[in-house]
């Protein structure tokens, strides 16, 4: 069934959420939030980097209601807009049982982790989509919920493990894909050379943010991709 | 929190974020003609992934060590084709070993 092997497939990312979302409860709770309130950020957000400029504006001091409602929606646009991308990309993936209805709940859960594994589809149908959303928003809420609350009772060797693992997750995305497709390797590579030059350029490391970073990575090794490589002939997918 | 500053900032982070997310992936239900900007959009989800890949793996455990060693684990696991669980249990075991035995060693 469709819908198991979503499950399937988002259980990796469950996991992953789990270790990165006890550290966001953690700091959440340092920022002045009682724990149902971080809890109900994580539950209603469901995106990392947004979150905890969310709960960093929320916990300045002496902050005004107006003026604290217009950061937020700025701060929240800028970090957030490369998930606009992921939905276009992914709609052209989608098959038929993506209805309106079906994308305006699917598309809730638009996250980098959960777009890269559905990208790794042929088709993304309604019912993997739903399926792949369910152990990610469990993970993410559940382990904001568990930082709340327990903060340091796990030792760190171990969260600190956990976290990892997400991003082992992507090399499994990415690496059999470019074994397979030239371009899809060219960018990736171009992708992680120009990562590598936001994150230890001090300058750019100063005035990027890493949410941004990744977008514009990302936007220029696509470009080049696409005007250095030979245009695909017959799937780009592998 | 006071809930007079709290509900508002959540409501205006979600709604924002929702939007972005839903509106984007419901107008956009047409496939892409052009073949450039096709190819364009195929490329994005490995470009994103591998940006937020690297570095950013090295700094995800306490130990840089750790993290390459559980890196390493993760590239092999990978490229044998094992499945995104195996990989990143694998990638976990290798930085958790790794980050014990630097414990007890050094």
């Amino acid at each position: 069934m469709i819908f198991n092997r979503g499950i399937k497939d988002g259980l990796a990312i469950g996991l992953g959420y789990l270790s990165v979302s006890f550290s966001f409860g953690i700091m959440a709770v340092s920022q002045g939030l009682s724990w149902w309130q971080a809890v109900l950020v994580s539950l209603f957000n469901l995106t990392s980097a947004g979150q905890v400029a969310a709960v960093g504006i929320m916990g300045t001091p002496g902050i005004s209601l107006s003026g604290g409602m217009i950061e937020m929606a700025v701060s929240t646009l800028v970090i957030n807009l490369r998930y606009s991308l992921m939905g276009i990309s992914l709609s052209q993936r989608t098959d038929e049982t993506m209805t309106t209805p079906a994308r305006l709940v699917t598309g809730f859960a638009i996250t980098d982790e959960i777009f890269g594994v559905a990208s790794s589809q042929e088709k993304v149908s309604r019912n993997y989509m739903l399926g792949l959303a369910v152990l990610p928003i469990l993970g993410w809420t559940l382990g904001t919920l568990l930082g709340a609350v327990c903060g340091n009772i796990l030792p760190a060797i171990v969260t600190n493990s956990l976290a990892i693992g997400i991003y082992g997750m992507f090399v499994a995305i990415v690496l059999p894909v470019s074994r397979k497709n030239k371009s899809i390797a060219f960018v990736s590579i171009v992708a992680v050379i120009l990562s590598i030059i936001c994150y230890y350029v001090p300058f750019l490391k100063a005035h990027i943010s890493s949410g941004f970073a990744i977008i514009i990575c990302a936007i220029i090794a696509s470009l080049m991709g696409v005007f250095l490589m030979p245009p695909k002939e017959d799937n780009a997918n592998g | 929190m006071d809930n007079a500053i709290y509900v508002p900032l959540l409501l205006v982070s979600v709604l924002v974020t929702y939007l972005i997310r839903a509106v984007p992936f419901v107008l956009f239900k047409k496939k892409i003609q052009s073949k450039r900007v096709q190819a364009f959009f195929d490329y994005i989800p490995y470009a994103v992934l591998s940006a937020m890949t690297f570095p950013a793996i090295l700094y995800s455990t306490d130990s840089i060590i750790a993290a390459a060693v559980g890196f390493v684990i993760a590239l092999i696991l990978a490229y044998r084709g094992k499945s995104l669980l195996v990989v990143a249990l694998g990638t976990c075991a290798g930085a958790f070993v790794t980050s014990l035995l630097i414990t007890f060693l050094g």
